[in-house]
């Protein structure tokens, strides 16, 4: 409905509708043959009589909106003021105006002028009804999506905070081993670290940043993996200067290298090579992460911990699709592919 | 002189364990070990007095390592898992130290283990440590056994059906059984109840399994297994079985 629908522009409706329901009562009291003076009081004193009570059930209906049972109790109430603005005219308009045929004429148009006041305060009723439900479901509506919006940022945060205490300590750890003997390393490693967290903590979410970037940062966090599991990591990252360019969301990368990395290094006992590799295909960006396992010991394939599910989740609520993700198993490869779509810019 | 092992998949980790090991004379490290299987080999053959171990390894984490271990020693927990998660075995391992430690916490750790050495490895310490490590999670996941020298690990959802076997449970898979020294009532308790039903005293099957329940008897039922087998459903077993199933 329309937003211009303001309601400074209803009240000059309603007053308006006034005006002319005034003329044309008084125009039809005149018809029967009236002279213009007593029309004009009947017009005025019926009209103002119904829009107090139009105004009445309006100004109801804007703080009480009847449940699906209670209809009845607005016709009952409409059939109550009706009956006041029709008695209303019975008393008042006689001591404006009178006259033999006149007040004959008013005490024989009571009834109609009752079902004429009660269709007219009943269409009132209905109309507040509509629009006060409809200012209603707006402030639902805003306030619903204003509540997703903030699940949805805590939701992300969340995301984001599972996956770093145990990596942190464990990495603290590995410092604390190398301050001994190896102190230029420590201080290395610290500096990643540090980087790292800097990183994780100042990107937003929702950004879309360059692969490139992105893969910078994935990189620091690798190094300090490799620190942590010695000679047993290895990686290789592929990415032409094309795909380099391409817009990925910022920290959607490093769940799943990390899921790759825990799921080759516990799931195998030997040495483990992550791979990624990124390629452009079409309007999407294509990146593929694969990682050794070990079909005869590994869990379900839903149960690829929570750093998958995860990452399908920021999809779906980046894009609106679910199918942006795909994981594959054979030949001892547990291999992980998603789509970023991109956009045009 | 008291023999130790330190088992880690973290080589760094362990040199620190190492490092701060070097002001105990009395202590002796015989081996690391890079893993679970790394670290059974080196338990059956050093039969160390005190095991230095993480929680979080390769292919069997320390919980099911130690499950695998008969003659067990007194263990040192060091691990980045949270306290949380410590809590559960806090009461039952001689220490456990929250990755990175220090020298100090360490200190601690040795000397409370020197204090208690003389009683330690008493073995029913470390029973009620597993019992209580059962709530990790990877323990709902799969069932490690020892065929031979061998060490298995089955995924639960490869397993058909569990009998009690004298003190051990007979785990059936497609491709056998494997006996486990656990009880009943452990596997009742740490298996996944929408996945496994007791369904009498000395059975547990698998849902998945079932193609027929047939009547057997008074008040008692007979279930089929899609590999045939014939499981015997007790009265209170066919009641939870169709709890589970929802019928």
């Amino acid at each position: 409905m329309a937003s211009s629908l303001t309601p400074s522009k209803l009240y000059g409706a309603f007053a308006i509708c006034g005006l002319v329901w005034t003329a044309l009562q008084t125009y039809i009291i005149h018809g029967f043959g009236f002279i213009w003076f007593i029309a004009t009081t009947d017009g005025l004193v019926s009209s103002v009589l119904l829009a107090a009570a139009c105004w009445l059930i309006n100004n109801n209906l804007r703080y009480y909106q009847p449940g699906k049972g209670s209809y009845i109790n607005i016709l009952i109430w409409c059939g109550a003021l009706a009956g006041i603005c029709t008695f209303g005219c019975r008393w008042i308009i006689p001591l404006l105006a009178s006259g033999p045929a006149y007040t004959n004429f008013l005490s024989q148009s009571l009834t109609i002028r009752f079902f004429i006041d009660f269709l007219a305060v009943g269409w009132m009723a209905m109309i507040s009804m509509i629009w006060y439900s409809q200012i209603d479901q707006k402030e639902n509506e805003k306030r619903k999506s204003e509540a997703e919006q903030l699940a949805r940022d805590a939701e992300l945060y969340n995301l984001r905070q599972q996956l770093q205490p145990h990596f942190l300590f464990n990495s603290l750890n590995s410092i604390n081993a190398l301050i001994g003997f190896k102190p230029d390393e420590a201080r290395k490693m610290i500096h990643q670290l540090s980087d790292f967290l800097r990183g994780t903590l100042k990107k937003d979410d929702q950004q879309q940043v360059q692969l490139t970037e992105e893969l910078q940062h994935l990189n620091l966090y690798l190094e300090i993996e490799k620190v942590r599991f010695g000679h047993r990591l290895q990686t290789e990252i592929s990415c032409d200067e094309k795909s380099g360019s391409a817009k990925v969301p910022s920290m959607l990368l490093q769940p799943i290298v990390e899921n790759a990395i825990k799921f080759g290094l516990y799931d195998t006992t030997g040495e483990v090579v992550v791979s990624l590799r990124a390629e452009i295909d079409g309007n999407y960006l294509l990146i593929m992460v694969q990682n050794p396992y070990d079909p005869q010991t590994s869990r379900p394939r839903q149960g690829t911990g929570f750093g998958l599910r995860g990452v399908q989740r920021r999809l779906y609520l980046l894009f609106a699709r679910n199918d942006l993700m795909e994981t594959h198993a054979n030949d001892n490869i547990f291999t992980t592919i998603i789509k970023v779509p991109q956009l045009e810019t | 002189m008291k023999r130790a092992l330190i088992i880690d998949d973290e080589p760094l980790a362990r040199m620190v364990v190492k490092e701060y090991l070097q002001n105990f004379d009395q202590i002796e490290v015989m081996q690391e070990c890079n893993d679970g299987f790394e670290g059974l080999k080196a338990i059956q053959q050093h039969q160390p007095d005190l095991v230095f171990l993480d929680v979080q390894m390769p292919k069997i984490n320390g919980f099911e390592m130690l499950e695998l271990v008969e003659q067990k020693p007194a263990v040192i927990f060091t691990t980045a898992f949270d306290e949380y998660a410590i809590k559960a075995f806090e009461t039952h391992a001689v220490d456990y130290l929250l990755k990175p430690f220090s020298k100090d916490r360490f200190n601690k750790a040795i000397e409370k283990y020197l204090a208690q050495a003389p009683t330690v490895a008493s073995p029913k310490h470390t029973e009620e440590l597993l019992e209580t490590a059962a709530q990790s999670p990877a323990q709902h996941e799969r069932i490690v056994v020892k065929t031979g020298t061998k060490v298995k690990i089955i995924p639960v959802q490869d397993v058909q059906y569990l009998a009690a076997d004298d003190d051990y449970v007979s785990v059936f898979t497609a491709e056998g059984s494997f006996l486990k020294n656990k009880t009943m009532n452990f596997f009742e308790h740490t298996l996944d109840p929408r996945q496994f039903v007791r369904v009498h005293r000395s059975y547990i099957i698998a849902i998945q399994q079932i193609t027929r329940i047939d009547p057997y008897e008074k008040d008692a039922h007979l279930a089929i297994l899609k590999s045939g087998a014939k499981i015997p459903v007790s009265k209170t077993g066919y009641v939870k079985l169709k709890q589970v199933l929802g019928i």
